[in-house]
């Protein structure tokens, strides 16, 4: 490989924000909302697509960004964990998964809490079975699942119930 | 002190067993919880590790020069830079930070680039000029039982054998003679890997005074602090290990790695901050995970179906290099005596040097393999005696308060009520035998250690520290180096804490796992955080409790004994509206005794083990585990559906159920991966292609481990049976619940379809051509064939507690050893 490329000036649009950043064009979206934007609630651990620990939302839809070219999202609405929470007041989701277990070591628990929170905008009364299948790219070693799901299906019935 | 100092019974408990959000939840869900690759430094340079393609080869030179040139390089070390071998346990101090003349395994790092940035080191990489000399190449146990030379390391027993152990608890091969029933069965356990989610990441600092900070994904701080020390030449005063909280662990993150070594060297000689984070595929190649185990396992019966001997034979293919692998062999052995009455029981064990990545501790180190084969012998036992499984395991389980054969000391047992619990939730009297063709059920039990009696150095001191700092705002700071895995040890501190002083959980500040501010706690292996961080901090507060009480007895002008502590207040016990809050009582404490602060220490207590070997087995409890699954099969496909699984798990008692709820599950979730698809195995790429042991599938999407869509409902129950030992009578809940699953999924499918797959993982192709046997009228069983000679040393010979023994090797009438005498003759 040649030198060190150019660098890619752009204002990507993250929890609702503009934010100005420059950064070299191969860059993922994962690497750019990590080192460039320091927004390292977003997690990897594969950084070829099959984990889901990088999971975040781009225009509502669940995405992999380790998978995406940062310089593809220009323009586009960009949601991580770090916008999750209404100021000091966590979302339904978040309270639920710290209440009932859905997090043990963490580490896969952004990317489920987004795909969880598109599904959820979607769909506010998932079945058990639905929920499985919108998780089922979203590797967790720790949980084996169950508890995953009861943060769920208990943060559909808080928002419905708040809504 | 070693002794904890016992807790005061309460009637109720307001922190402990009651379901709460763990102290450390909302970091979790807020993504602020800081791990080992979220931290970013100024000036910080970034590493990447050069890997050897061959699984075995000299190297003949290597040339960095081009290397060194590319811009943005900061440093190119090599093997000459790291003069001295390390290992994490002392007898094996096998490894070499950079390979500096020979690589083991595919992966074995032998360069490093410090860069500017990854993809700058990644470049410089493929820079490095390196001449290999290949060497062949081993790739099983029984190959390298079969090629002395070349041996792969210089030291060990023979040849390409690492390690030799052989234990005799009574005449086994008498007890064998007599009784009605021997089973004789071959079992293979494969291989398979931790894969937490978080790779592997560190980052090496050196302070303002010269100093070395290290945070790493690490479970085993103090561990790390010791052998880096070592390996570096620094003074350990100077050196500070920092464990970020775990993404996963597993067992993965216990042995010092060669990239904290790297990352260190790197920081000190460049005076700025590194980082690696390793990739999927290096972790894949690092592994430290289950060993590969055959195993023949010869067992005698009553004709009711008792136990009267057993003994087992165990061959371990341990990889490259030592890591844990001396205890992980004697676990293959140690804890067979654990679950049922055996009255006699031999153990042979031999762990061979093989050119793949090193093996260490998985979920359960060493026990899961023997486990497997046990549980799978009795439904065996069950099915010829016509004896139900459930009942066969209910008429011996080891009793409460006993020694066994080889001399561990167990304490509770609740096996009984958890084999119970789930017999009677998953209607297995209706099921087994019943369901029809295609479906069936399937049960086992397990036990495991509450932390190992013994640290990986010899030493006196105590296995846990807590160390409590009472602020006179009634802030209360707990300081200890147990290491936040995912598990739950913060929790776990917090609440007892809490606990004992009357407070909220939250109420309680944790740090934990930092060399340079928290006394020793050994580390997140062998499920001892709770029981033992746990007793040093009840012994802490404790005596912190004892403080305040005074406090605030002066003040009210009463007894210390008629002061309570709850609900964060300390008030009078038979009138509790004659009180002051907790933090006012902290200050009457602090005026009356100065700066107020206390420590807490654990050790175990000793164990009446007396011969070489004993140490490692013994524990302070036991916990205790049953399984029943529900599987269907598909006769045409092999296909196996798992639809239920129902598990009992004897906790003691929960200090946070909701925590260990999901412990005992992410077990079972661990459990049905080993036992229906994950394995980490090797194939040799064509001699063209040279001819390399390379790992088949190190990828996530390939290494096949369940999704939510293969997850079953589990059915969890926590059986609550207090262990004295223990804090609040809490045992653990991180391993043991793995063990019963996988024999449980094998006794299934025997149930569902008459097929017995004596090896894991059970795949569908292992079970369609079991049913082809079948089909033909021949053995419905694939499983390993035959067991190879193994050089088993005469065994050291202790009499079990029954017969007269003492806890010591067996001396003959003329002073010597029985073994001795034996060999002679």
């Amino acid at each position: 490989m040649s030198a060190a490329p150019e660098r890619v000036h752009m204002t990507l649009k993250v929890n609702g924000e503009d934010q100005p950043v420059s950064f070299a064009p191969y860059k993922t979206l994962l690497e750019v909302l990590r080192e460039d934007l320091n927004l390292t609630g977003t997690k990897h651990g594969c950084e070829l697509g099959e984990c889901g620990a990088c999971a975040v939302l781009v225009d509502g839809e669940p995405l992999l960004a380790c998978l995406e070219l940062a310089v593809e999202c220009e323009g586009r609405g960009i949601e991580t964990v770090e916008g999750l929470a209404n100021g000091a007041e966590l979302h339904p989701l978040q309270a639920a998964f710290a209440d009932l277990g859905g997090a043990q070591c963490g580490y896969c628990t952004p990317g489920i809490l987004m795909t969880a929170k598109a599904l959820l905008e979607k769909e506010p009364h998932p079945s058990r079975e639905r929920i499985r299948e919108a998780i089922s790219g979203n590797l967790c070693r720790c949980t084996g699942y169950q508890q995953i799901y009861e943060s769920i299906e208990e943060a559909a019935q808080r928002m419905r119930e708040g809504a | 002190m070693n002794a904890p100092e016992k807790p005061r019974h309460k009637q109720r408990f307001d922190t402990i067993g009651k379901p709460r959000r763990r102290v450390d939840g909302r970091s979790k869900v807020t993504g602020q919880t800081r791990f080992a690759d979220d931290i970013v430094l100024p000036r910080m340079l970034h590493c990447k590790l050069l890997r050897s393609p061959h699984p075995h080869a000299v190297i003949e030179s290597i040339d960095a020069a081009k290397a060194r040139a590319h811009p943005g390089v900061h440093l190119v070390l090599t093997g000459r830079d790291f003069p001295i071998t390390f290992g994490i346990l002392p007898v094996s101090q096998d490894e070499y930070p950079l390979a500096p003349e020979r690589v083991r395994y595919v992966g074995d790092p032998l360069a490093a680039v410090i860069a500017k940035d990854e993809q700058t080191a990644t470049e410089a990489l493929d820079l490095i000029e390196v001449r290999y000399r290949p060497l062949a190449t081993i790739a099983s146990s029984e190959e390298a039982l079969a090629t002395p030379e070349p041996r792969i390391h210089d030291y060990g027993e023979q040849g390409n054998i690492h390690r030799l152990q052989a234990f005799e608890f009574g005449d086994v091969e008498q007890a064998l003679a007599e009784s009605e029933h021997v089973f004789e069965d071959l079992f293979f356990y494969e291989g398979n890997t931790h894969l937490p989610i978080e790779q592997h990441a560190a980052v090496a600092q050196v302070d303002g005074e010269g100093k070395l900070t290290l945070w790493s994904s690490t479970q085993v701080p103090h561990y790390i602090h010791r052998a880096l020390a070592r390996a570096l030449r620094l003074p350990a005063a100077h050196v500070r290990v920092i464990a970020c909280q775990n993404g996963g662990g597993f067992g993965g993150k216990c042995d010092l790695h060669n990239h904290e070594i790297v990352v260190s060297k790197a920081a000190l000689l460049l005076g700025r901050p590194v980082k690696i984070c390793l990739t999927r595929e290096e972790v894949f190649y690092m592994h430290r995970g289950r060993h590969p185990v055959l195993m023949k396992m010869r067992t005698g019966v009553t004709k009711d179906g008792k136990l009267t001997g057993m003994h087992l034979q165990t061959l371990l293919d341990g990889g490259g290099y030592g890591s844990y692998g001396t205890a992980s062999t004697f676990y293959t052995g140690a804890l067979q005596t654990v679950t049922y009455e055996l009255p006699r029981y031999k153990f042979d064990a031999c762990r061979t040097f093989t050119n793949k990545p090193p093996c260490g501790p998985k979920r359960g180190h060493g026990t899961p393999q023997p486990r497997f084969g046990q549980e799978v012998q009795l439904d065996k036992i069950a099915e010829k005696l016509g004896i139900d499984p459930a009942e066969l395991r209910l008429k011996q389980i080891a009793k409460p308060d006993s020694l066994t054969a080889n001399w561990l000391k167990i304490g509770s047992i609740g096996l009984e009520e958890c084999i119970r619990q789930v017999v009677a939730r998953s209607g297995w009297k209706d099921k087994h035998g019943k369901l029809g063709a295609g479906r069936g059920v399937g049960i086992a039990c397990g036990s495991y250690l509450c932390g190992a009696g013994l640290p990986i150095y010899w030493n006196k001191m105590p296995q846990s520290g807590v160390q409590l700092l009472i602020d006179r705002s009634g802030q209360v700071t707990a300081f200890c180096g147990s290491t936040e895995i995912g598990q739950g040890s913060d929790d776990v501190l917090a609440a007892i804490v809490a606990e004992v002083l009357g407070i909220d959980a939250f109420d309680v500040r944790v740090v934990t796992g930092d060399t340079g501010l928290t006394p020793v706690d050994l580390g997140s292996y062998s499920s001892r955080v709770t029981v033992m961080s746990g007793n040093a901090a009840i012994q802490a507060a404790e005596r912190a409790r004892a403080l305040i009480v005074e406090g605030a007895a002066e003040q009210l002008g009463v007894l210390p004994e008629r002061v309570a502590l709850a609900r964060g207040r300390a008030f009078l016990a038979e009138d509790p509206s004659r009180g002051m809050s907790f933090a006012e009582a902290v200050v009457f404490a602090e005026a009356k005794f100065g700066t107020l602060g206390t420590v807490g220490s654990y050790s175990p207590p000793r164990s009446p083990a007396r011969f070489k070997g004993g140490g490692v087995g013994p524990s302070p409890a036991y916990s205790y585990s049953a399984c029943v699954i529900e599987v269907e099969v598909d006769p045409a496909t092999g296909w196996i559906t798992v639809h239920k699984v129902w598990i009992a798990h004897d906790i003691g008692q929960a200090i946070n159920p909701v925590l260990a709820r999901g412990q005992v599950e992410g077990s079972v979730y661990m459990a049905l991966g080993e036992a229906l698809m994950e394995e980490q195995v090797f194939r040799r790429l064509p001699p063209k292609l040279s001819g390399a042991l390379v790992h088949k599938i190190p990828s996530m999407l390939e290494y096949k481990s369940l999704t939510s869509l293969d997850m079953p409902e589990v059915d969890t129950i926590l059986v609550e049976d207090p262990d004295p030992n223990c804090p609040f009578g809490a045992k653990e809940v991180g391993q043991g619940p793995l063990l019963p699953v996988m024999p449980a999924v094998a006794n299934a499918i025997w149930d569902a379809v008459g097929v017995r797959i004596d090896e894991l993982p059970i795949t569908p192709d292992k079970v369609l051509r079991a049913l082809e046997k079948k089909a033909k009228g021949e053995v419905a069983r694939v499983g390993p064939e035959h067991f190879p000679a193994v050089p088993y040393p005469e065994p050291m010979i202790v009499l079990p507690p029954w017969e007269g023994g003492d806890g010591n090797e067996l001396k003959t009438a003329h002073g010597k050893l029985a073994r001795k005498a034996r060999a002679a003759a």
